[in-house]
């Protein structure tokens, strides 16, 4: 096969094109440009481009600097703002693997006539019958299969996980036995575009126009106290939240209204997620109403038990349709047990009851039911 | 050039303005000073007057190809260096001449990146350095009547490109040279001959200007070898300073073989220069006749009049360059996409966005450069694969 390999400059993809190298492939590597801003680690610094390149260079194979700057801003950066100035909480490593790395790399190695583009991503995509399963990595612990949970089948019969099998002891053991300079190299942590001296908060505000708002309490209404900057504050979220006899999590961000609710841990929890019409899709067969599956939240996040209720809008199948969502299904996901509230924007990842490796699909959180 | 990789597809080197290959005769005459003459130009024994003979002979050389005296060239280790010399050199000594009144420095909007870069950290790093640049028309040919309403008496240095390296527009050096002297007549006038001196007579297309740089590997030189001509009489500050080589412009001990693979590479282009530029010249036209009437919406950046024989520049609509460099790069021909940054990404051309080339049209560039090792060979293969490669990439 001819393999385009997604190079970070980190281990893991490192040793993903050595494998396939081993393996007999044709490879070819590419590191993204995707930020021009300052950063201290990440997707696309020069060291990391470089480290790439001499992975590459050593691997032999050639290696090449793709400049998605643009699309990165536009698709990636942009919206994250966006999101903010609105009040929700996306994940840009989501939109990133969405827009950039399945979608426009994926494309430009198809038009440049790769049959695979390969990632480090610790995930496993297995194949069933000519349709494709979406598995978690074999590391528990550095499971990435949430960031990759909106992939479809077209995606997936494209796309190559070496590492996926592997735990991150192993990846780096056969980097260091194949003498990788980016064997010891730490894990990229956090949001790439943002660097450690100016944090979320610097770099937002950088960006938009903040506002200060009152905190009330989301019971009563009784104005508690206030926060510099609403767009700033995430559902969930307890540090810089007025604490009372106990700890208060903000559980609504109303950005236009400048104001922020908040109840105690008791209060918070919430027993229903809903998702953004048009935002959900399915790695293979959908789930469908009255199913049950297993939701998380987050990247690490705990995987609750859930009852997938759809309704509402017209089909309620097959891979997601821009536009305004209103004809489509309304996706909503019932706890078993109260769970800590989710932000309005993170991607809440399905993955299969009965297979609980197994991603089902994903969809964008559009708010929750407290149960308080 | 009928080289092959191993294993791989004959190679078409169509890159010449990024790096044009070493000529054999330049090989030949820096041999003996990368091995047996060793000696330290500036010492006093054998070994030492051995490589002081080379090196002064390589500097008159030099001089005499861009009719120059021959203490008026000093050699540097490349164009980067001989612009950053000329810029950070004048108006460093035209700061101190006159402290506290403004320092102006004029360019083009489309100079290379070491002139540019060296402008803009020059009115960083020195107090009251101001940079104006100056706009270009479609071809990238320099606004003449913008030029003149920059010039006054404030303005220490104005530096403008004799070709730019992207698109190969040759700019109007004497016209440039004339406006400076009646309307700013403290200031001096550089020009970045790095990519004209492989094609043409510099002391004739930029009559008058008071510094030039020039790079050994544009012309089949080495990389690492460059040198700027300083005039007598221009104020300059160094910006190495030691053992006071180069008549104190340009301290540290020389590269002989360096300065000599200049001078072989320069007499070699002089030598061959009118034949050359007939010949190359006439195979870029073919090239580029081809591609026009082979691909549909291919744009050529500027008119060919104003253009090096060797610069074939196109915009392909709907195609993008990073994808069309790798296609062709796999087909074994070589050609550049534009400007690098430090990590090796295409930066979008500053060149073609002065010449008002919409961005979705400059993102499909290709810039084709031939040199004194192409052949028709070369130009067929193109012919034969590019169309076929934006086919491809249009889908």
């Amino acid at each position: 096969m001819r393999v385009l390999v997604a190079m970070s400059g980190g281990v893991d993809s490192s040793v993903a094109a050595a494998r396939l190298v081993a393996e007999g492939h044709e490879v070819v590597g590419a590191t993204l440009k995707l930020w021009g801003g300052p950063q201290s680690s990440g997707c696309c610094s020069v060291a990391d481009v470089d480290d790439a390149r001499r992975v590459a260079q050593q691997l032999g194979i050639p290696h090449h600097v793709f400049n998605l700057t643009e699309d990165f801003e536009r698709d990636v950066v942009d919206p994250y703002v966006v999101a903010h100035a609105e009040g929700r909480t996306p994940n840009p490593c989501i939109e990133c693997n969405r827009h950039i790395k399945f979608e426009r790399l994926l494309e430009r190695a198809r038009r440049l006539g790769f049959d695979r583009l390969a990632t480090g991503h610790h995930a496993q995509v297995r194949e069933r019958g000519g349709r494709f399963a979406l598995l978690r990595g074999a590391d528990a612990a550095k499971d990435q299969s949430y960031v990759l949970s909106m992939l479809g089948q077209s995606q997936l019969g494209a796309i190559v996980l070496p590492v996926g099998t592997m735990t991150k002891t192993q990846v780096r053991a056969e980097a260091a036995s194949l003498g990788l300079r980016t064997a010891a190299k730490p894990d990229s942590q956090d949001v790439c575009f943002i660097h450690d001296g100016e944090g979320r908060d610097g770099f937002l505000s950088s960006r938009l126009e903040l506002h200060g708002g009152e905190v009330v309490d989301d019971a009563s209404g009784v104005p508690l106290g206030a926060v510099d900057a609403v767009e700033l504050v995430t559902v969930g979220q307890r540090r810089g939240m007025p604490a009372g006899s106990t700890r208060r999590y903000a559980v609504a961000v109303d950005v236009r209204a400048r104001r922020v609710r908040v109840a105690d841990a008791a209060r918070a929890v919430v027993d229903e997620v809903s998702l953004v019409p048009g935002t959900v899709t399915w790695v293979d067969r959908p789930l469908a109403d009255g199913d049950e599956a297993v939701a998380q939240a987050s990247a690490h996040g705990r995987p609750a038990r859930c009852i997938v209720r759809v309704g509402g809008g017209g089909g309620g199948s097959g891979e997601p349709v821009a536009g305004t969502g209103e004809d489509r299904p309304v996706v909503v996901c019932r706890f078993h047990t109260p769970q800590r509230p989710v932000a309005p924007g993170q991607t809440l990842a399905f993955y299969d009851a009965a297979d609980p490796d197994a991603v089902r699909g994903a969809g964008i959180v559009a708010g929750c039911r407290r149960l308080g | 050039m009928d080289r092959r990789t191993p294993g791989g597809p004959p190679l078409t080197y169509l890159d010449h303005a990024a790096s044009a290959p070493m000529r054999d005769e330049v090989v030949e005459a820096m041999a003996p000073f990368a091995a047996r003459v060793f000696g330290h130009p500036s010492g006093h024994h054998r070994q030492a007057r051995a490589a002081r003979q080379a090196l002064e002979d390589a500097r008159d050389r030099v001089a005499e190809l861009l009719e120059a005296a021959p203490r008026e060239v000093v050699f540097t280790c490349g164009g980067t260096e001989a612009d950053n010399l000329a810029v950070f050199g004048v108006l460093g000594a035209a700061v101190q001449r006159r402290p506290g009144d403004a320092t102006v420095v004029v360019s083009s909007s489309v100079e290379h990146a070491a002139v540019l870069e060296a402008c803009r950290a020059a009115s960083a790093r020195l107090h009251g350095v101001v940079h104006q640049r100056v706009g270009v028309d479609s071809h990238g040919v320099l606004d003449l009547s913008r030029l003149a309403q920059s010039l006054d008496d404030d303005v220490a240095l104005v530096t403008v490109m004799l070709a730019n390296n992207e698109v190969g527009t040759v700019q109007p050096l004497g016209d440039v040279v004339a406006l400076t002297r009646s309307l700013a007549p403290q200031a001096v006038v550089h020009t970045d001959a790095v990519q004209a001196a492989p094609w043409l007579d510099v002391a004739r297309a930029a009559p008058g200007v008071d510094l030039v740089s020039v790079s050994a590997h544009k012309l089949g030189g080495p990389k690492g070898a460059g040198a700027l001509v300083v005039r007598e009489g221009t104020e300059l500050e160094a910006l190495f300073v030691g053992g006071g080589q180069e008549r104190e412009r340009r301290a540290g001990t020389h590269d002989v073989a360096g300065a000599v693979g200049l001078a072989t590479a320069l007499a070699a282009v002089a030598r061959e220069r009118e034949s050359e530029s007939a010949r190359v010249g006439a195979l870029r036209d073919q090239l580029a006749d081809g591609l026009l009437h082979a691909v549909p919406a291919v744009t050529e950046a500027a008119d060919r009049k104003f253009v090096l024989p060797g610069h074939c520049h196109l915009c392909f609509a709907g195609v993008d360059r990073e994808e069309l460099v790798v296609l062709l790069d796999e087909a074994g021909i070589c050609v550049s996409g534009g400007a690098a940054c430090a990590s090796g990404a295409l930066e979008p051309s500053h060149v073609l966005a002065a010449m008002g080339v919409p961005a979705p049209i400059a993102s499909g560039s290709i810039r084709f450069s031939l040199g004194h090792t192409t052949t028709a060979d070369d130009v067929e293969r193109a012919l034969a694969v590019v169309p076929e490669a934006v086919a491809r990439l249009r889908g």
